[in-house]
């Protein structure tokens, strides 16, 4: 215990006075390398994952380019792969979700936020988390059991006797396709802009809501011309998580999309999504051209996720931050 | 000094007037608002005991004392703010005009009694929308823009901000923010306004400018304050109501009050023998 | 009053309930979820099921037995591989890095987060499977394992500076080194938060399907060690709901029964360690 006595207490990595041979003999270097090399091993395969993804494209990249989006023929046999069919039918699900999932869960934020008790909205909030746990499989079952005979029984006869003059609801309805997909993945990803969108509005300073209604605002005018606006970066935010999520979606999609490469304008149509095209084929690819498109995928994938990511995170990140810095002098 | 049940509450004002429309010319003073036996509590805790005052139309009233006296609270039943809060409880009357306030709709009370908040808290919005507001969801006979400026010059503010009506509010100093928040509050033109500590988030020349304001404002509404700046009081204010642990000790016209108190504990809380 | 003022309130009473509508059936897709559950699928939980092998289509009594191993093992290799990375990686970023490192550390982190299960099949397919020419259950955890780390180290991490500095400086001033402050006084003091970043982090590659697609691939039979493909409950659930028959949809719905109340349970059981309140170093 020769060296303690003058040891100067230090919480960060500049060490003080204590001399390398010191701090390696107390084990804090050691310690310090050991945990660094974990935390550099994060780094390590994230960049291994995003570079075997640009690699493994390297053929498609070269011989289709910019066409890769622009062509809709996905023909194995005849080593022909556009791209157009999947982003497709991935953008128009996530679309229909978000149709769907935004006004959902922006009423059941406010209503959480700004209406109900503090325990029944931490209650209900428990009840959302766990939503939010439910895997993408079990939605998958339910959605070939339970909502595609709905649609294919109720729904979908519905909108096409009330809505079928719009050529969204035309043409045969078996209860699978893109409106059934998008209304699962609806389901899936209500719990994220609820949860995120509640956190905002709670951290709307309280005085906003109070200048509203020291003005004559109803109760409702205040919420929605004041404290939502006032989150509406956040709220947008939670929109591109949900988003996020909703793109990436493997499982549900593929059990209830129908997985046909065709682009329609009918909801009701069978169609195809990038991340089911994978799924389904990935590991049957017939050429290494084929596996490399689908590879190519992928990266359009990860790339899209990354931007929506990215992007929620300042948004959400500055409405709390703006919250928290009123009334400076 | 220990608090009793009934408090000897020194009040020095002449004859009160309930009716509104009776002014200075009687030796009766008008009061825009009544307040009698208000008692207030928060769950189970009592914060408002039995406090009885008047504020006095197209004066400025102020309400003193330390921290936690039960200023703010009061002056937040005014305008009913206490209902937003859920534990909250008000017996006693409130009267505005000579009649009861918790019987009117709550929404068209708070339009006759505005409120400016402690920290300056405009909307996410331009100058021109913050102000407009009110008018907006109100409805309004003048056209907007006439009735934002005129607010606008209510408060001071015409001048700096004229040419930027577009901009959003968060661009000005913190001084014009509350400036931009009495207009906000004027454009509806309520009958009293009430103001939370207003200056304390402030710099000395924004208040200066604040102070100045509130004594021109007399005019078009009758105007209660809250500060725990005596000096402040003593230079605004026309009556001053002092609280302490959520007893109304003494009223007086400020003056009176400043110079001859007739509570021992108000002339302790002047004297600054306790914060 | 007047009739805007009517109006405006009525407006006002009418969107606040709507608001409360949209409340009550987002909430009530959760019971739905598990109702459909339980009437469907719990019937067919029966012994077999726990206990039996898939058999050939047209014979009943077949079970999952394989499946839930192998989700068990799958399961296994993940924690095993990425919670201690998350976790030492928390430590280092909350007791040891500067500025830019930990940056970039979180950066990469939140990045692997956020990519899809499928696209992480893919890397782990790449990286584990194609060089060996054969799926395998280490395929199948590591690909797991990579979606743990993230959600590890992050709450870990936040956990660890929750943990106030008071208590850091009272250790180091008794002459305690770093390591010890860290192992004796800092991870207990955080431990119920770590524990609930780990159980819920658990709970979420539990129910995960795409990436297994690509590595541990499936087996109707039981997988000998850890070389070989293996069945799982996800996978079980996907590849069973796609058929055509009765006998195998139910006990889809069985499996999903049984993987849906696992995961539930672990996350009650997570926020009701983390709600006990905020972690007290134990004296």
């Amino acid at each position: 215990m020769a060296t303690t006595t003058t040891t100067v207490p230090s919480a960060g990595p500049i060490a003080g006075s204590r001399s390398f041979l010191a701090r390696l003999r107390e084990g804090d270097e050691i310690a310090r390398m050991i945990t660094f090399l974990f935390a550099a091993s994060v780094v390590l395969v994230t960049v291994l994952l995003v570079f075997e993804l640009w690699r493994d494209s390297v053929l498609p990249r070269h011989k289709f380019g910019f066409n890769f989006f622009r062509t809709s023929v996905w023909d194995p046999v005849f080593d022909q792969f556009g791209a157009l069919p999947f982003i497709y039918g991935t953008l128009l699900t996530a679309t229909i979700s978000l149709v769907i999932a935004v006004p959902l869960g922006i009423g059941a934020a406010i209503f959480l936020a700004e209406l109900a008790p503090a325990r029944i909205s931490d209650t209900l909030e428990f009840f959302i988390d766990l939503l939010a746990a439910v895997p993408s499989v079990i939605y998958g079952i339910l959605g070939v059991f339970i909502v595609i005979p709905l649609m294919r029984d109720y729904i979908q006869p519905g909108l096409k006797k009330s809505l079928g003059f719009l050529p969204l609801f035309q043409g045969p309805a078996y209860g699978f396709g893109f409106l059934t997909a998008g209304a699962v993945l609806a389901i899936m990803i209500i719990p994220y802009i609820i949860s995120v969108s509640r956190e905002v509005l709670l951290s709307v300073p309280r005085d906003q809501r109070e200048a509203a209604l020291s003005l004559g605002s109803t109760r409702w005018e205040a919420t929605w011309k004041v404290v939502v606006p006032f989150a509406r970066g956040g709220i947008l935010g939670s929109i591109f998580l949900a988003l996020a999520r909703a793109l990436g979606e493997t499982i549900a999609v593929t059990m209830v999309i129908g997985n046909q490469p065709i682009i329609r304008a009918s909801l009701f149509s069978s169609g195809y999504s990038i991340a089911a095209i994978i799924a389904n084929e990935l590991t049957e690819a017939t050429s290494n051209l084929h596996y490399q498109s689908l590879i190519e995928l992928g990266l359009v994938l990860f790339l899209l996720t990354f931007v929506l990511n990215g992007l929620a995170r300042l948004l959400i990140v500055a409405t709390s931050q703006r919250g928290a810095g009123m009334g400076h002098a | 000094m220990h608090a009793t049940v009934r408090p000897a509450v020194s009040v020095n004002i002449p004859p009160i007037a309930t009716n509104a429309g009776a002014r200075d010319t009687s030796s009766a003073l008008a009061m825009r608002m009544t307040i009698t036996k208000v008692n207030f509590f928060y769950g189970p805790k009592q914060t408002l005991f039995d406090v009885s005052m008047g504020i006095a139309t197209n004066k400025v009233t102020s309400l003193i004392g330390p921290s936690g006296c039960g200023k703010s609270t009061l002056l937040r039943t005014l305008n009913r703010m206490h209902e937003t809060v859920r534990h909250a409880r008000l017996e006693g009357e409130i009267l505005l005009d000579g009649q009861n306030i918790l019987a009117q709709d709550v929404t068209a009370h708070r339009r006759r009694v505005g409120m400016v908040f402690q920290r300056p808290n405009p909307f996410p919005k331009s100058i021109f929308d913050n102000v407009a507001y009110g008018l907006k969801i109100n409805g309004s006979k003048t056209p907007l823009p006439e009735a934002v400026e005129k607010s606008l010059r209510h408060a001071a503010l015409w001048d700096e901000v004229k040419d930027h009506l577009h901009k959003s509010a968060y661009e000005l100093s913190g001084g014009q923010q509350q400036r931009l928040c009495i207009a906000r509050a004027l454009a509806v033109e309520p009958e009293v306004l009430l103001l939370d500590e207003p200056c304390s988030a402030l710099d000395p020349i924004s208040t200066a400018k604040i102070e100045e304001l509130l004594v021109q404002l007399k005019d078009l509404c009758t105007i209660t304050i809250v500060t725990h700046n005596m000096q402040q009081a003593a230079r605004v204010s026309d009556f001053t109501a002092f609280l302490l642990t959520g007893q109304l000790i003494e009223f007086s016209p400020t003056p009176h009050l400043f110079t001859t108190p007739g509570d021992p504990r108000t002339e302790a809380y002047i004297t600054g023998r306790f914060g | 009053m007047s009739p805007r003022l009517r109006w405006r309130k009525f407006v006002s009473g009418f969107m606040l309930t709507m608001t409360g509508v949209c409340a009550l059936v987002s909430v009530s897709m959760l019971f739905f979820i598990l109702g459909y559950l339980v009437y469907h699928g719990g019937t067919s939980i029966s012994w077999n099921f726990f206990t039996k092998l898939p058999t050939p289509v047209g014979e009943t009594g077949g079970g999952m037995a394989n499946a839930i191993v192998g989700s068990g093992k799958l399961l296994l290799l993940a924690t095993i591989f990425g919670v201690p990375i998350g976790f030492l990686g928390a430590i280092y970023l909350a007791e040891f890095s500067g500025g830019t490192t930990a940056f970039i550390v979180r950066y990469a982190a939140d990045l692997l987060n956020g990519v899809p299960s499928i696209v992480i099949g893919i890397f782990a397919y790449s990286l584990v499977v194609l060089p060996f020419k054969h799926f395998s259950t280490l395929a199948g955890g590591f690909a797991l394992g990579l979606i743990m780390i993230p959600i590890t180290l992050r709450s870990t991490e936040e956990f660890l500076r929750a943990v106030p500095n008071a208590l850091r400086e009272a250790s180091m001033a008794l002459g305690a080194s770093k390591t010890k402050t860290i192992a004796s006084v800092i991870v207990p003091a955080a431990y119920r938060g770590i524990l609930t970043a780990i159980l819920l982090a658990f709970a979420r590659v539990a129910g995960e399907t795409a990436p297994l697609l690509f590595t541990a691939f499936g087996n109707s039979f039981w997988s000998a060690g850890w070389n070989q493909p293996t069945a799982s409950l996800p996978a079980m659930i996907y590849t069973y709901a796609l058929t055509p028959y009765d006998d195998w949809h139910r006990q889809a719905w069985a499996a999903g029964l049984v993987l849906l109340g696992l995961i539930l349970i672990i996350n009650i059981v997570a926020r009701a360690i983390l709600s006990r309140g905020i972690a007290v170093p134990r004296s």
